[in-house]
């Protein structure tokens, strides 16, 4: 299972990537797995405000719903329109082309996993 | 359907299956591929191509002897004694209230001998309501569950795939027939029947032929013409794209065979009494209070089963089966409403987690092959 080195993640199986106060944020290659094939992602609007832990969003497969869980504090600055409009793109490409949306940091984010522990995350639940 | 208690049973394919990655999931306690890779392209194999499925779940009941027939017409709602040796029927079990106990297929082998397919959720219940009927005829119910495995092969390039393998020639089996053949060396009962709405095979191993055997060989044979291999999930959405009810969902011990819009297949015509004739008679006779219907949904967000349908706002039924159909490429569900409701005019929509969704009414099926 591909947990790439360079990124921090939730126990909810979202990663994020911060850079320069923006924190970008997707689902793991585990959670697209277990998903099966993506066919409808909404995630949340920009301008909306996030806090860690709340749900901000639906990703659908065809069998199940699944919630997208803010993992950090801030102001939502974008959203991928090309994983909107091709869900697939998700599954296909997770931590790439398949991102979800940019929060803009209010605060420094607390309780995010790093790889390590992300992967004894995915080992109890696989 | 019950949780299970124990850990789930394994079909004789189970290995074929971990070798080819599928992911399984505990499915009627039986533990069963839910896909190899992607469910999409395994349901668009199967339109347009050919996929390959694991039945072994299914329930196999032999039932013999010589008023095998007439017990089958007192036991059942369908006319069995009327169907042809070699050939195949569907039809229901209900309870003496004309509820659905289970629907099933019946291939009639030989004079004196059927076998009944029941699914595997409902096994149980259809080997005790037959032994219980089959008090004071001559006859034989048997569960060979245990000793069957069976193979699906579906889709347009199936009797491309399959000829070369078998003795059998395949125009010469119509759909709903079912003989005793070989396929890759090996005994089978070899039917022209299926779930997705394609033409296709059901190939019941019968004791002691080897399934993975089997199962490599048509896998083989049907690499050139695009055969992969095909989970639940795939037969799930393929079989709502072709209108077909599924036990659990559009059909259940409190509904009749009317109520689901299934009433053809009971027979008032036999002869003699049969279970549930009485109270059948009566819902023949009464207005339907609710209807199957078709939904497609004019968004992208899939419609599942169990939310709410709404004409004008008002709510008039909810979705039996929903999923997002691969051919359409559209949400798609079944829904119940209510029996003397308006289709034909109005706004629908259904509420999906608090958003109305718009939809369009259809006629079922979905999906249907041409010819």
């Amino acid at each position: 299972m591909s947990v790439p080195a360079e990124l921090n993640y939730t126990k909810e199986h979202e990663w994020v990537a911060i850079n320069d106060g923006v924190a970008t944020i997707g689902i793991t290659a585990f959670a697209t797995e277990a998903l099966g094939d993506i066919v409808f992602v909404d995630p949340p609007e920009t301008g909306t405000t996030v806090a860690a832990g709340d749900t901000c969003g639906e990703v659908e497969s065809t069998k199940s719903v699944s919630d997208i869980y803010a993992p950090v504090n801030g102001e939502v600055v974008d959203v991928n329109q090309a994983a909107v409009e091709n869900p697939e793109i998700i599954g296909e490409d997770p931590y790439g082309r398949g991102w979800l949306f940019k929060v803009e940091l209010s605060e420094d984010p607390a309780d995010l996993l790093t790889p390590e522990q992300y992967t004894q995350v995915t080992e109890g639940e696989g | 359907m019950t949780e299970p208690t124990s850990a789930p049973r394994t079909t004789p394919l189970n290995a074929v299956h971990e070798r080819l990655g599928a992911t399984l999931v505990d499915f009627a306690g039986w533990l069963m591929p839910l896909r190899y890779g992607s469910e999409t392209a395994e349901h668009k194999a199967v339109r347009e191509r050919a996929g390959l499925f694991d039945l072994s779940h299914m329930g196999e009941i032999s039932v013999t002897g010589p008023q095998a027939a007439a017990f089958l017409d007192y036991a059942l709602a369908g006319y069995l004694s009327k169907v042809k040796v070699g050939r195949a029927r569907y039809t229901m079990i209900t309870a003496a209230d004309g509820g659905v106990l289970d629907d099933l297929i019946v291939y009639r082998l030989g004079e004196e001998e059927y076998l009944v397919v029941a699914n595997a959720a409902n096994n149980d219940t259809v080997v005790a309501a037959l032994t219980e009927r089959v008090a004071g005829f001559d006859a034989r119910v048997a569960d060979q569950s245990a000793d069957y495995a069976l193979i699906a092969l579906q889709g347009p390039e199936a009797v491309r795939i399959l000829a070369p393998l078998t003795d059998a020639d395949l125009s010469e089996i119509k759909y709903y027939a079912g003989y005793a053949h070989t396929v890759a060396g090996h005994p089978v009962l070899l039917a022209r029947t299926g779930y997705t709405g394609e033409d296709g095979f059901e190939i019941f191993l019968r004791p002691g032929s080897d399934a993975p055997a089997v199962w490599d060989a048509l896998l083989t044979a049907g690499e050139p013409y695009g055969l992969v291999p095909a989970g639940l999930s795939a037969r799930d959405t393929l079989r709502l794209e072709a209108g077909m009810p599924l036990y659990g969902n559009e059909l259940s011990a409190d509904l009749t065979p009317f109520d689901a819009g299934q009433g053809r297949v009971v027979k008032f015509e036999k002869d003699g009494d049969f279970v549930g004739r009485a109270a059948l008679a009566k819902a023949a006779e009464t207005e339907r209070t609710r209807r199957l219907i078709g939904l497609i949904g004019r968004g992208r967000r899939p419609l599942r089963n169990g939310q709410q349908v709404l004409r004008e706002g008002t709510p008039v039924g909810s979705i039996t089966s929903g999923a997002p159909s691969p051919t359409l490429g559209k949400p798609i569900a079944m829904a119940y409403v209510d029996g003397d409701l308006d289709i034909a005019s109005g706004e629908f929509t259904v509420d999906v987690r608090g958003r109305a969704e718009a939809v369009d009414v259809v006629e079922l099926p979905f999906y249907k092959r041409d010819r």
